[in-house]
């Protein structure tokens, strides 16, 4: 299949390029930029004209629910929202059931991936042994034989810090990057709000700022001391990231992403008890979401992700503390990207470095760029086009979003995954 | 959706009763005064009003509750109200049916009211955005988020003994980390007009940011209480205490706990209360309890009559000088 994307404007923050680029795809890969290769002939010419170019998104962040949830959302339906959405890559938490802690359970999430066909699926192996934090897990064996890129405890604590200590060692010891979410469970307390003036007023247990900053405090020491490579993941508080923004002046090779609806969602958005603003990590403090956009601008923050995850509606029908945390987030990861771009927080080009580039880095797989040689996953969108955010044509099975109403500008007309239209608008 | 929109119709009357959050100062005052109408009821012969003669009310406590899910029935029943009490226990829930399909076979044999106390914190708001539109909802306490007819009771308490809203200093004493009655009894009196109201207790039972609600923290009990009017004693709720919250309840007693001594800190005819149950000798002292300045039971008498215009006007109906004779 030979493509010829014609006349967009191509940002690919990876190479430094942003302007008006013909791109031409031939085995899914880009084999030239601009200039017709010796006897390309294009199977198709795709009319990029008013619209930009950018390399598939990389998530750092989806539950797709398989296995184990399947009544909430399957691999097929998720990829396919997530070439809705022009991701192209997603990474996967070892929280599934059965956990990522065989090499089995890695293999069925890749083949049932592959066989949906609609998204590249990275799995992320567990650091213990049914995330339970007391034996290290199978590392090895998880990323030789299971193709996890890196491992993580997802949102299980690690109470016993020797038991983490070892995990991080043991995982430095084969290179892999640990994703962290840095959680101190004994401060958590069972909360589901933010603790501040809103869940006093609401009386809704409290999760402490301190819950992550004691947390993330720990964490950067046991990874200075193990020497392991780390990711945070969704951070919330500011004063998180200015204490990693210290320890990255002392050289700590840790990298950060932070949930898209953080930085737009405060406590405030509560409301009354609006179940859709349940999530884990909570929507924090009007400071907090400035010294997240702050870190973002300065570069301190290397990633926006999704942190998808995706409901039945009976999963949000109750109390608010008694609803399941998350958001269906796929969909609306690029939009509100743009949108830090038109509110001025970053660049368009940083803007789409932290939703393509800079996850491929993280996770450290091909992707995330749109050089000669790279591989054709691409995304074009109508930057003008307007859309709001509706139930029925979300392509997500779940449709827990706060944003339901929100009218977003900059809207995926195709996805490509390596040379094959995955995504095509109105289709 | 704002608090007002949901517990008012579109004619700006009360359609549920949730939080006393968001209500005008005229709305509290006209459930104080309606509340006045149905005081005598109680001292009857026939103790009854027919304002809610036809209507079905269920009481639906998914916490235990002795006094609070009486007085409602009890001010149902005098309404002329039928009651019905479930026993959530053993309730199709405890058998795997979510809360709403519940509520939808309740509201199938159509009732009018339901009257909601549940653990969690806007169970009553969930409730109510839930429910078919001719059903009211009376929150009778969610989690530690709201009390409001506690709280209406108890402002209706205060205005027996102190009529002037705007010239009160009011300490609200104990667990207000836990206490949903102190969050409705904060926004009833700053609604009402109090001009200081006090929270006093151990940092550990004081929720953090308290302060943006309209109160004075108070760590010391001693100059907490100086020259107070009202006096609120609240319950150490232990079975929603996690963690290291207190060392012991001697200790608490002694430094909290309200005695003669502290007690005489407060202006000399300061009322003392607490929404029950009291525990003695870890809260209040007997005789304090027992004491002269003590309306303690006032307060559960002056229950059901609030509890009795809560439901009168949420239903509808206000009470009229034919339709009060039994």
């Amino acid at each position: 299949m030979r493509i010829h994307i014609k006349g967009g404007r191509l940002i690919d923050p990876a190479n430094g390029i942003d302007a008006q680029h013909d791109l031409y795809i031939a085995d899914g890969e880009v084999v030239a930029i601009d200039q017709t290769p010796d006897g390309f002939g294009a199977d198709q010419v795709i009319d990029a004209s008013d619209q930009i170019v950018i390399p598939g998104l990389v998530d750092l962040n989806a539950r797709l629910r398989e296995p184990g949830q399947e009544h909430k959302a399957t691999i097929a339906s998720e990829t396919r929202a997530a070439a809705a959405g022009g991701i192209t890559t997603l990474c996967v938490q070892p929280d599934t059931d059965p956990i990522i802690d065989t090499p089995a359970v890695s293999e069925l999430i890749h083949h049932r991936a592959r066989q949906a066909g609609y998204a590249r699926v990275v799995t992320l192996g567990a650091l213990t042994l049914q995330l339970q934090g007391e034996h290290l897990s199978e590392m090895e064996e998880l990323m030789r034989e299971g193709g996890c890129i890196a491992v993580s405890n997802a949102l299980n604590p690690l109470n016993n810090t020797l038991v983490y200590r070892r995990a991080l060692e043991y995982a430095a010891n084969f290179d892999l990057t640990v994703f962290i979410y840095a959680n101190d469970p004994w401060l958590s307390n069972k909360g589901c709000a933010h603790e501040g003036a809103i869940s006093t007023r609401l009386g809704l247990p409290g999760i402490p700022e301190s819950a992550e900053t004691v947390a993330v405090a720990r964490d950067l020491m046991l990874i200075e001391q193990t020497g392991v490579r780390a990711h945070f993941m969704h951070l919330s508080c500011a004063q998180s990231i200015q204490k990693i923004t210290r320890a990255r002046h002392d050289n700590l090779p840790v990298s950060i992403d932070v949930a898209a609806h953080q930085l737009y969602l405060t406590e405030m958005d509560l409301g009354d008890f609006n179940s859709a603003c349940h999530v884990i990590p909570p929507l924090r403090t009007q400071r907090d979401k400035d010294g997240l956009r702050a870190g973002l601008g300065s570069g301190t923050i290397n990633a926006i992700s999704s942190c998808h995850q995706p409901h039945d509606a009976d999963a949000k029908l109750a109390p608010f503390c008694e609803t399941d945390p998350g958001i269906s987030a796929l969909e609306t990861l690029l939009p509100l990207t743009l949108r830090l771009a038109e509110e001025k927080v970053l660049s368009l080009s940083e803007a789409i470095a932290r939703i393509t580039s800079e996850p491929a880095r993280i996770l450290g797989i091909d992707g995330g760029r749109l050089g000669v040689g790279d591989r054709a996953d691409v995304c074009i969108f109508d930057p003008q086009e307007r859309w709001t955010v509706d139930y029925n044509t979300l392509a997500s099975c779940g449709k827990n979003t706060p944003f339901l109403g929100w009218e977003m500008q900059g809207r995926v007309s195709q996805t490509l995954l390596a040379g094959q239209s995955v995504y095509q608008v109105n289709q | 959706m704002k608090r007002q929109d949901i517990q008012c119709d579109s004619q700006g009357q009360l359609r549920h009763f949730l939080t006393i959050e968001g209500h005008k100062r005229e709305t509290l005052t006209q459930i104080l005064d309606t509340a006045e109408n149905f005081v005598t009821v109680g001292n009857q012969p026939v103790k009854k009003v027919p304002l809610l003669r036809g209507k079905t009310i269920v009481n639906l406590f998914f916490e235990s509750s002795t006094r609070t899910r009486t007085t409602f029935e009890l001010a149902a029943k005098r309404l002329s109200a039928d009651v019905l009490n479930i026993n959530i226990n053993t309730s199709s829930t405890s058998k795997g049916e979510s809360l709403l399909d519940m509520l939808h076979n309740l509201e199938a044999m159509h009732c009018d009211m339901f009257v909601v106390r549940h653990e969690q914190s806007g169970a009553a708001h969930f409730i109510a955005q839930h429910v078919a539109p001719h059903i009211s909802i009376i929150n009778a306490g969610d989690g530690r988020h709201a009390h409001p007819t506690q709280a209406m009771l108890d402002v209706f308490t205060i205005r027996k003994h102190k009529p002037d809203f705007t010239a009160l200093r009011v300490a609200i004493v104990g667990d207000l980390m836990h206490s949903r009655v102190a969050r409705s009894q904060i926004h009833a009196l700053n609604t009402l007009g109090v001009p200081e109201i006090r929270a006093i207790g151990p940092c550990t039972l004081i929720p953090p940011y308290l302060q943006q609600m309209g109160v004075h923290i108070y760590n010391d009990v001693r100059e907490g209480l100086k020259d107070v009017d009202v006096v609120i004693m609240l319950r150490l709720q232990r079975e929603r205490m996690d963690g290291a919250l207190l060392p012991s309840e001697l200790e608490y007693f002694q430094t909290y706990g309200l005695t003669q001594e502290k007690l005489a800190l407060a202006k000399p005819d300061a009322i003392v209360m607490h929404p029950g149950p009291i525990n003695r000798g870890v809260e209040i002292e007997s005789s304090v309890a027992d004491g002269p300045q003590s309306v303690i039971l006032e307060q559960v008498s002056n229950g059901i009559a609030v509890r009795m215009a809560i439901m009168s006007m949420v239903l509808g109906r206000k009470p009229s000088g034919e339709e009060g004779e039994a």
